[in-house]
């Protein structure tokens, strides 16, 4: 940790620059209060929101402008207090501690108001300017609790803004509260105290730290912080202090091994007290909407049935809706954009309108009718994951998890993995024991993303028509299952029982916000076209090339000779040189198998791409074929991030190895076995 | 302390007041920035006898791995 570089209590600078003033202000706060959404209305960003802890793992920078102010702000990562002990909370911690922005605005939920103030009852006593933002009060009073914003205001010595976030209530008042901290001289630190029979050891350390930390950081606090036995600020008192002191210290600390809980005991005592003079009732007790779905949904055996259905119905809704929609505008798109191009191209030379037409529109257009399908999927996902569901799928998976040597809280991050690997990967963040996540992100690629799911969706009906349904969730349950059973033995090696804890928060039901989804479903709607015009655009046009070049013919062109060269491991897999080209292709991105198949059937005899699909190959080469693609290596982006979140290529070369002959084998062994069955 | 059971064996629906906390400093901290202090109430949600459970504390509903919960130490009300 770098030491600050302004002394503390000292104006910010709100830097005159023309007319504006610069002030940067953090989002601080615990999971899930509500701090992205504020940042996306005050940055027109969209950073996720969704109804469940741990989603923003990193920082994140946008500017809001309000009448000559520029407010550089800051979407940090949730944190329940500042003993970091997992990768996002110390991108938090270390933020708010070394960067020192002008003002922190520290969201808290006023529906579980004495949790939330356990985090402000340790950033009170650093010098910083606290505006206090208290979100969600529509659930609080929802819940019976009314809160006297006055008296929580006078108790905190800070400005506290009440809100409703989600609604755009107060967000106005907020920036307004945070302008006019920024412009006060910064407030005394106060320190919320330690239980009584701590006081006299907190004190003595105290005023033997006193002369020798660094001025950002009170000694009262780093009292505290080396007493619940923080290895940071252990470091720095250490390397800070005078040579004589420090083994004074280290002895008071031996002797208190049991100051963490007085330091906590502290916090909540100071916050009770707050808390008497807030809420001047207690709530009646009552048996929540949340309680009661709770006893079914996170249920041991009815929560499972519950999760099954639930992924069985994502599908469902997905296929039943999507699908029709998905051929009509592969239609318009290929078929019909076909026609009048090519009266257009009716001069240009072959080649151009063969480039144009069999290339890039057949191989990006067939991809972009997938939107109908994606944009279904994401809509149901967001959906789940607004009401707050996720949650309770990961705690009923724990059971599972722990075949592997994981817990229930690595389900998290790899159900992000059905939309897109990558958030996937990074989201294993939020796990504490660095084994544990490097083995939830080396198994993430084992979740069938929804790019590997609209091929797999586009593929089965072709060949399987009413059993397609079911080849396509046998395609899911059959990764699934090789995830539990590598994880099971990856586990053996690389954890050996180090687990991690499992603590996760479950949050109350939420109505869904059409707002939150609507934008999530956007959001990703639009990366995916993103990608069809730029990625998919160009892989298509340079697969048409190879398999144009160099005589004009498919037969013998430059793609169909690279293809033969590989016929012994395609045979094996009982795919021919088309096939084999289209799973290799997916490596760059999934969506481009379908591209590839696409370009190489677009000249051929039948307009309609599923028809010369069906007709050139068996149904048992199409399943190998199925299999051995969604078990195919991680697309390229995921194997970036995979590198720079495991820091190395070491991981990435594991993964992408792993995988290959996974894939390889898998498809050999049900087409070998297939042809055993007499099935080819 | 006379009576003194660990959180994982309180069942379903009953409250107990937690009384002290066992284990590493980083488990600590993190269970008692949760709210599981020495004097906070809490109540059982769901309690299998094997698998993870789910308790109220402080208004928040936590899942904890049974052998998360086991370090927690309480004295069952009533
Ligand atoms: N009822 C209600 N819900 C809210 C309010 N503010 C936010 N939410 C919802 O609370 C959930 C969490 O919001 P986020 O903005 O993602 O929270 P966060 O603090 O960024 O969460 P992490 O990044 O996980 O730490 C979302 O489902 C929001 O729609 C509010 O004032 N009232
Ligand atoms: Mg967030």
């Amino acid at each position: 940790m770098a030491t600050p570089n302004r002394p503390p209590g000292e104006a910010p600078s709100p830097t005159a620059q023309g007319h504006t003033h610069h002030l940067l202000v953090a989002l601080a706060g615990q999971p899930n209060v509500g701090k992205s959404t504020v940042f996306n209305l005050l940055t027109g960003l969209s950073q996720h929101v969704g109804n469940w802890a741990g989603k923003t793992v990193e920082k994140k920078t946008g500017v809001h402008r309000h009448d000559g102010w520029e407010l550089q702000m800051v979407d940090l990562p949730g944190t329940y207090s500042l003993s970091a002990s997992s990768e996002e909370e110390l991108v938090a911690r270390d933020f708010l501690l070394t960067e020192r922005p002008d003002v922190v605005v520290v969201v808290i939920n006023a529906a579980a108001l004495e949790r939330h103030l356990y985090l402000v009852a340790e950033l009170l006593p650093l010098p910083v300017r606290l505006v206090v933002a208290l979100n969600m009060v529509d659930v609080a009073s929802r819940e019976g609790g009314s809160l006297d914003v006055g008296a929580l205001q006078r108790a905190l010595g800070v400005p506290v803004v009440s809100m409703v976030a989600s609604r755009n209530q107060g967000v106005a008042e907020l920036v307004e509260a945070v302008v006019a901290c920024a412009q006060s001289p910064a407030p005394p630190p106060r320190s919320p105290g330690i239980r009584a029979d701590h006081a006299a050891v907190w004190q003595e350390i105290t005023s033997l730290l006193a002369p020798s930390l660094p001025p950002a950081f009170p000694p009262g606090w780093a009292a505290a912080k080396l007493l619940e036995g923080d290895r940071e600020i252990t470091r720095l008192a250490r390397e800070g202090c005078d040579p004589g002191i420090w083994p004074r210290i280290e002895g008071l600390l031996a002797a208190h091994e049991d100051g963490v809980l007085a330091v906590a005991s502290g916090r909540y005592e100071w916050i009770a007290r707050v808390v008497h003079t807030v809420v001047p009732r207690p709530r009646p007790g009552q048996v929540s909407l949340t309680e009661r779905l709770d006893r079914w949904l996170t249920h041991p055996v009815w929560g499972l049935a519950a999760l099954a259905g639930v992924f069985g119905l994502v599908y469902g809704v997905t296929f039943l809706v999507g699908s029709p929609l998905q051929e009509l505008v592969e239609r318009g798109l290929t078929a019909g954009l076909a026609r009048p191009l090519r009266a257009l191209l009716a001069a240009a030379p072959a080649w151009v309108s063969g480039f144009l037409i069999d290339g890039v529109l057949a191989g990006a257009g067939t991809v972009a009718s997938f939107l109908p399908l994606l944009a279904i999927f994401f809509a149901v996902l967001a959906l789940l994951e607004d009401v707050g569901y996720l949650a309770r799928a990961a705690y009923v998976t724990d059971r599972f998890m722990h075949l592997i040597g994981l817990h229930g809280k690595s389900s998290l991050p790899l159900m992000l993995g059905f939309g897109c690997n990558v958030p996937a990967i990074m989201g294993a963040r939020i796990l504490d024991s660095r084994k544990a996540r490097l083995l939830t992100m080396l198994l993430a690629p084992l979740v069938p993303c929804a790019s590997r799911m609209t091929v797999i969706l586009f593929m089965a009906p072709i060949f399987f028509g009413a059993w397609s349904p079911l080849v396509a969730w046998g395609l899911v349950l059959l990764s699934l299952g090789i995830l539990v059973a590598l994880g099971a033995a990856l586990g053996q090696v690389l954890l050996r029982r180090e687990r991690g804890a499992f603590i996760m928060e479950l949050p109350l039901y939420h109505r869904p916000k059409a707002r939150t989804i609507a934008l999530q479903t956007w959001q990703h709607s639009a990366e995916f076209l993103r990608k069809a015009g730029t990625v998919i655009l160009v892989f298509s046009g340079v697969v048409w090339a190879f398999s144009y070049l160099p005589n004009g013919r498919i037969e013998d062109s430059l793609l169909a000779q690279a293809g033969q060269a590989m016929a012994p491991l395609g045979a094996w897999l009982g795919l021919d040189w088309r096939l084999l080209v289209a799973l290799l292709s997916s490596f760059f991105a999934k969506e481009n198998a379908v591209a590839t198949l696409a370009v190489l059937f677009a000249g051929g005899q039948t307009p309609h791409l599923a028809h010369a699909l069906a007709g050139a190959f068996t149904p048992l080469a199409a399943l190998s074929f199925l299999v051995a693609y969604t078990l195919f290596v991680p697309c390229v982006p995921t194997l970036a991030t995979l590198r720079q979140e495991a820091g190395g290529w070491r991981w990435a070369a594991l993964s992408f190895a792993m995988l290959l002959v996974l894939s390889l084998l898998s498809g050999a062994l049900v087409f070998q076995g297939g042809r055993l069955l007499g099935l080819a | 302390m006379e009576g003194e059971v660990s959180l994982a064996s309180i069942p379903a629906d009953a409250t107990a007041k937690v009384l002290h906390l066992y284990g590493g400093r980083e488990l600590v901290t993190r269970l008692a920035a949760l709210g599981l202090t020495p004097g906070a109430e809490v109540r059982m949600v769901q309690n299998f006898g094997r698998g993870p459970l789910i308790v109220l504390v402080r208004g928040t509903r936590l899942a904890l791995g049974r052998r998360e919960a086991s370090r927690v130490h309480v004295l069952p009300a009533g």
